[in-house]
């Protein structure tokens, strides 16, 4: 290899620069629209399952999730502290996850169990609608497990919103095959019908360590995941978090008094 | 097809394995290898940034000022991973979201920046570009057969379709914990080194 000279190396580096930059630019801008599609497609696909519209494994092309979605699902931002649906904001472009880390979109978390470290100040709930009547309202919910934030949902039944009628965790890095077994439909099967609130209105869920009982006699029990105690308080603790003060219970209350509209 | 493009793209398989022989690129061998699909995706994303990067970087070979090589070397195979990383996310999302940070990681892989340096600067393009296939196809080979002991017998799937039935889906089968943690990758990756030096003994290291 030869010597070169200083300029011919600066030049030389500056134009490595400059067309690697204009590729992954190109790139960039031409799949910047599917990604951002993708994105949004996996996320209706996620409420589609826990609404149980959808099964888990199912196939569905992207345009017949899109149909699934508007025909039965209605989203809403609310407005957390007040516990009422936000006015002005658009709920199809809303994110909640860039709305928490915008800091006048947000604000700090109180210290909880959860580990949940910014609240938004909205966020998306998304009703699942059948002739006119809501039937279930499904939220958001995240916190941490072992290694990693979890972020899922959960359905409830729109008459006493304390019904669970489906859970799902749509991102985490929990060790598979332990903690990961979040994602296990078997699991999964155990939370319809177990009920959120005690009756003091505080939120009584846990999942517990060994088994619990069936839905209608053991109701604030789910079993817990063997091998992952900690994963298994991390769920126990985001759902309480979520359904608590800070999270949804003021717009739950509100809700419920105005009769489960 | 000539011996010496056979050997370019076979000998990586075995002879001269990039895990087994050149201990390369172990740290994604642990990380990805719990599912086949993400094996596969893994190795063939590798593969790919492995095959361009030498070919481009051979192309420049002898323009390239050798006080400045290894980062340009790092800056082309680093717009490639972007790239690639783009195209997963835009064609199969699923599986992007399940490597996570780990086809960002290829950019340090050892593989890639070990055949740029050794091979691709001092050969033609066509026959870079082979080399570049075969030691990903190495990669591969290893990752797809780690993979598949580890998602055998630690969640009794292959390609995520039941093999086993598992115990926590009602079946007989109790998973292996220990082959879902990384530590398993690391002793599976050992017997196989042990084993292929056993069968060639000349690939084993002189006191």
């Amino acid at each position: 290899m030869a010597q070169h000279s200083t300029g011919y190396t600066i030049g030389f580096a500056a134009l490595v620069c400059v067309v690697c930059g204009v590729g992954i630019a190109s790139a960039a801008v031409a799949l910047a629209d599917r990604q951002a599609e993708n994105k949004k497609l996996d996320q209706q696909k996620q409420v589609l399952v826990v609404a149980g519209l959808m099964k888990a494994g199912e196939k569905l092309s992207p345009d017949e999730v899109k149909k699934r979605f508007a025909d039965n699902i209605k989203p809403e931002v609310v407005d957390l502290k007040g516990g009422v649906a936000a006015q002005g904001i658009d709920p199809i472009s809303f994110d909640q996850r860039k709305a928490q880390k915008d800091p006048a979109q947000s604000r700090e978390a109180p210290a909880n169990a959860a580990k949940v470290l910014r609240l938004p100040n909205n966020a998306l709930v998304y009703k699942v609608v059948k002739g006119g009547a809501v039937e279930t309202l499904i939220f958001p919910i995240e916190g941490y497990g072992l290694w990693s934030t979890l972020y899922g949902y959960i359905a409830l039944d729109a008459k006493d919103a304390n019904t669970v009628q489906g859970i799902t965790f749509y991102q985490h890095g929990e060790t598979p095959g332990l903690g990961g077994e979040v994602d296990n439909p078997k699991w999964k099967d155990l939370w319809p019908g177990r009920k959120i609130y005690g009756d003091k209105g505080e939120p009584q869920i846990a999942v517990v360590k060994g088994k619990a009982g069936p839905a209608e006699t053991d109701k604030y029990r789910v079993d817990g995941l063997s091998g992952a105690t900690i994963t298994s308080n991390g769920v126990t603790n985001l759902v309480r978090f979520w359904f608590g003060p800070e999270g949804f219970g003021p717009y739950i209350q509100h809700s419920k008094a105005a009769g489960g509209k | 097809m000539d011996k010496q493009t056979k050997g370019v793209l076979f000998d990586p398989l075995f002879n001269n394995n990039p895990i087994a022989l050149q201990v390369l690129g172990i740290c994604s061998a642990l990380a990805v290898t719990t599912k086949l699909e993400t094996a596969f995706v893994m190795s063939l994303a590798l593969t790919v940034v492995t095959a361009f990067s030498n070919l481009a970087i051979s192309l420049i070979r002898n323009y390239i000022p050798s006080s400045i090589r290894i980062i340009v070397q790092l800056t082309i195979i680093a717009s490639l991973v972007i790239i690639t990383d783009q195209i997963l996310k835009a064609f199969v999302y699923d599986v992007s979201k399940q490597l996570s940070v780990f086809v960002g990681l290829i950019i340090t892989n050892c593989i890639v920046m070990g055949r740029a340096e050794a091979y691709a600067m001092a050969n033609k393009p066509g026959i870079s570009f082979l080399d570049g296939i075969g030691n990903g196809l190495g990669y591969s080979m290893v990752l797809l057969l780690i993979g598949f002991i580890r998602e055998l017998f630690g969640s009794g799937k292959l390609f995520g379709v039941e093999i086993f039935q598992t115990v926590n889906d009602g079946g007989w089968y109790i998973t292996n914990g220990l082959m879902v943690m990384s530590p398993s990758a690391f002793f599976l990756i050992g017997c196989m080194i042990w084993i292929i030096r056993t069968v060639k003994p000349s690939q084993q290291e002189k006191e």
